[in-house]
């Protein structure tokens, strides 16, 4: 009798070494080394000397206090306003829906940043609305600068959260709930309370802890509109890029902090979501009904001024780039293109940085976690598991560390990156990589196993089947979660703002240096570019996924 | 080409699980043979260690004399067909076909021909352009068909093919698939939990429970002389009594529900014992004149076209199921007592726990 042997070698085996020496030489690498910047003093001894520091100065403790006073704060209002607009918006009809929905999306893909300094040029202390209500009403309006600032424009950056995953919930409820609880004798109110929203709490939560999360982390805005209120990942930057003193040591110190602030954070959610999580699949959805009268007016009334406020920022800005500006950049009376003009010079360089550094990440971003999705749900083993909750690190690691982290990493010994477009596009990749993952997961996981035995039975290799099969199937969920990560790469700032130099400068740190130069009207026009390639973006991805509901 | 598989003390373990203790079975070439058995059984587990998808913990598989334990699945030539179709969503119909063909790259010439040649013998010649999506369930099973056949593949194994087709589809689909295996010739594996299908298109069946091998032979077999109670239970439908097996002289039968039933095809060797009787529906007669074995009461009757179902209590308090074939006006009022007679040559009878029967001697396949 014959035997014929199977091949011993597994491509698939190497692939995963391969996948993980990336992880630890990107990832695992500088997070030791930043544990260890935190804790050795520059004579080369270790000393906890930076924690006591930072837990023995009321100033430093204050930062942390700050940033979930302003995460709290920034919760419960986008909350109030993003829960309501989903209600109204999944039970009754509005004028223009769809248009509205299109705003609230773009009105969350802006960088923070940029619609702090929005509101500052509306609110500031020589802001249009400021001014005009001296001028008109002798009315001082109230400071922008601070705690109340940073909660206003992070409230409108993150309200459409709110709005999106509870609107995607409420369109999980299944049409003959209502009907049947109206059978059962229940009222509109008490079905509300009763039915609706136990069924929606779970997306509430959900993005209640996202929102908080995203709060927690933002660099930009505290840093642009806080002035004096600071919060701990504005100290990190300061203490690393250093306005008075350099301390990277310290800096470290406050990142190993913050690591463990986050991890805290992103344990009780996943507590909480395991807690109140229904699997709810509607085959009907509800559907909406035209409101009377007053309540049909309030309706309107408060969907279109929710939205409109959330869009403002972006439309000021664009106005902004075409007014005069004088020749330090400030506004005059008329209008010109000089901005643009202004801001080529940047641009010229900045914009093919940001294509190249968003393109690479992306591709490098998608080909990674096609990969690691196939081993994860196809091969797991031991290692394979171990590179699925490392390619989650991230998850929990604010940009601003990812930064610091691989400056600390790179910027000596046997691979030095700072100030390259690599390290930039490897910090893009980090940063992205755990969203991308979990969507490829997730779509990997609805393709029946048997479609890949098939092409086996057929004769074709495990590698063939999984780029003539596996892939293609694959490709148009991962195509458009790459479009928002697109987007979202573009407007990346706390990261980029650690590693840029004037060669891997892109658009947004141009609107950024712009706006710290005080040159308002080149600012304008960057930011102005960047809105129009997360539109274009934006249009793509709805074109290419055919839906109109984002879920970041 | 169509083969034999041979498999000799197969063994499949999931950790420390066993799903197979130790199962052989030959299959004939060019035979359209079943795994039948409740889920869990370990019947598509089997089929995958032919196919090649699960590990194989013991024994050895044979295409022919070919040892193919550690033979790559790629390489088994083997046409499979899977209970969710598992078409590929990207490629049209004829794209799906040609897969196979193209992986052994054959030219072009050929792969065209032969890909319409299948889709001929599937009857989707004009669905050739379509892609699946666009297809019902019936058609994507046909095309599932077309592509595991077109590659000529020694083997073809289907599990569960008809499962997820509404009824009418499952009898029309199941008659295509006989006749197309006919017409060809080819060694063919079927799984499936429904034994009226199995029945429809095997040449043999192999009932399974438990991860062994409880019978194997033609539906006939199976039906009329199962080999234990369990088998007799699973395929058809039958009323369980238990009794006793007595001898007086050279008189042998059984006793049951307080009646004596002589009965002549009992084995031999097997001495006075407590027995469990296997009685199917049709196998009792209900008369009106008093000459059965059996009294009982009617409790509750059924019309159901061609045949009236009856649920009788007899008179030691079991309840069986009988049918008898209607005719015009006869339908037994509920609550009257009857007489019934059996058919004692078609019975079956096992030793107590089922395992064993007693029956002398089979039918002929």
């Amino acid at each position: 009798m014959t035997e014929i042997r199977r091949r011993p070698l597994d491509l698939w085996q190497a692939v995963s070494i391969a996948i993980m020496l990336i992880y630890v030489l990107f990832l695992i690498i500088p997070l030791f080394s930043i544990l260890k910047e935190s804790v050795v003093t520059p004579d080369g001894e270790f000393s906890l000397q930076y924690f006591a520091k930072f837990f023995g100065e009321a100033y430093y403790l204050r930062t942390i206090l700050n940033s979930f006073k302003q995460s709290l704060a920034t919760t419960f209002f986008a909350l109030l306003i993003g829960t309501p607009l989903a209600y109204l918006n999944s039970f009754f009809e509005i004028r223009g829906r769809s248009v509205m929905q299109i705003l609230i999306v773009i009105s969350s893909m802006s960088a923070p940043f940029v619609g702090a300094y929005s509101w500052i040029l509306l609110l500031g202390r020589s802001g249009l609305i400021t001014k005009f209500m001296w001028d008109v009403f002798r009315i001082e309006m109230p400071d922008i600068y601070g705690f109340g600032g940073v909660v206003l424009v992070l409230t409108l950056q993150l309200y459409p959260l709110v709005f999106m995953y509870v609107s995607g919930a409420l369109k999980n409820i299944d049409n003959s709930l209502i009907e049947a609880s109206q059978n059962l004798g229940v009222g509109p109110f008490k079905r509300f309370f009763q039915i609706i929203m136990p069924l929606s709490l779970t997306s509430i939560l959900a993005s209640a802890m996202l929102v908080f999360r995203r709060a927690l982390a933002d660099f930009g805005t505290p840093l642009l509109i806080g002035e004096g209120y600071r919060t701990f990942p504005v100290e990190i930057y300061k203490q690393y890029v250093g306005e008075s003193s350099q301390n990277h040591s310290f800096a470290a110190a406050i990142s190993v902090i913050a690591i463990l602030i986050t991890t805290i954070v992103f344990a009780v959610q996943k507590i909480a979501s395991n807690k109140f999580s229904y699997k709810i699949n509607a085959l009907y959805s509800i559907e909406r009904k035209k409101a009377k009268g007053l309540l049909n007016a309030v309706i309107h009334l408060y969907s279109y001024l929710v939205v409109l406020i959330g869009i403002m920022p972006q439309v000021y800005l664009i106005y902004c780039s075409f007014r005069k500006t004088n020749a330090f950049g400030n506004f005059v009376d008329g209008y010109s293109l000089d901005s643009y003009k202004r801001a080529w010079s940047f641009v010229r360089t900045a914009l093919p940085n940001t294509l190249m550094i968003g393109g690479i990440a992306i591709a490098t971003v998608v080909l990674l976690s096609i990969l690691i999705a196939y081993l994860v749900v196809r091969r797991p083993n031991a290692l394979n598991n171990i590179i699925d909750t490392t390619s989650m690190l991230p998850y929990i690691i604010p940009g601003s560390v990812v930064g610091i982290a691989l400056v600390i990493t790179f910027s000596s010994g046997p691979m030095i990156l700072t100030g390259t477009i690599a390290i930039m596009i490897i910090a893009m990749c980090i940063r992205r990589i755990p969203y991308t993952i979990r969507s490829s997961v997730a779509i990997l996981q609805q393709i029946p196993i048997t479609t890949e035995e098939a092409s086996i039975s057929l004769g074709a290799s495990k590698l063939k089947t999984f780029f003539k099969i596996t892939t293609p199937m694959m490709a148009s969920g991962i195509v458009s979660g790459a479009i928002l990560s697109w987007v979202t790469i573009l407007t990346e700032l706390s990261a980029s703002i650690m590693l840029y130099s004037a060669k891997s400068q892109t658009l947004t740190l141009s609107v950024y240096v712009f706006i710290s130069r005080g040159t308002d009207g080149a600012a304008c026009a960057v930011a102005t570019i960047l809105t129009a390639f997360t539109v274009l973006s934006l249009a793509i991805f709805m074109k290419v996924s055919g839906k109109r509901d984002i879920i970041l | 080409m169509s083969i034999n598989i041979t498999i000799k003390n197969a063994v499949k373990k999931y950790g420390d699980t066993v799903i197979i203790p130790d199962l052989s079975l030959e299959i004939k070439e060019g035979e359209f043979f079943t795994l039948l058995g409740p889920s869990g059984c370990g019947k598509t587990t089997l089929l995958r260690m032919i196919a090649g998808f699960n590990s194989i913990e013991g024994g050895d598989f044979y295409f022919n004399d070919t040892r193919i334990n550690n033979l790559d699945p790629a390489k088994r030539n083997i046409g499979m067909v899977f209970q969710n179709y598992a078409i590929f969503p990207h490629m049209t119909v004829r794209g799906n076909v040609a897969y196979g063909l193209k992986n052994r790259k054959l030219p072009k010439e050929e792969i065209q021909a032969r890909t319409d040649e299948f889709l001929k013998l599937v009857r989707m010649t004009e669905y050739a352009d379509r892609m699946p999506e666009r297809l019902s369930g019936g058609q994507q099973q046909r095309v599932a068909l077309a592509r595991a056949l077109a590659i000529h593949p020694d083997v073809l194994l289907m599990d569960e093919p008809l499962s997820n087709l509404d009824a009418k589809l499952r009898v029309e689909m199941r008659e295509v698939i006989r006749e197309i295996q006919r017409n060809i010739g080819i060694t063919t594996v079927y799984v499936t939990h429904d034994q009226e299908e199995a029945m429809a298109v095997s040449d043999r069946i192999a009932v399974m429970s438990g991860g062994v091998i409880q019978q194997v032979g033609t539906p006939r077999q199976l039906y009329q002389r199962p080999s234990n109670l369990f088998v007799a239970t699973f395929i058809g439908h039958t009323n369980v009594l238990n009794g006793r097996l007595y001898r007086n002289g050279d008189e042998s039968g059984i006793l049951v529900s307080n009646a004596k039933i002589p009965m002549n095809n009992l084995d031999r060797n097997a001495g006075e014992q407590p027995v469990a009787v296997s009685i199917r529906p049709e196998e009792f007669v209900i008369t009106d004149k008093g000459d059965g074995v059996l009294r009982g009461v009617v409790e509750h009757s059924t019309f159901l076209g061609l045949n009236t179902h009856y649920q009788v209590r007899l008179q030691t308090g079991e309840k069986i199921e009988i049918v008898q074939e209607s005719s015009i006006d006869d339908t037994i009022a509920t609550g009257a007592e009857v007489s019934l007679g059996i058919k004692t040559g078609k019975i079956n009878v096992f030793a107590e726990g089922g395992a064993v029967s007693l029956i002398d001697g089979g039918v002929p396949s």
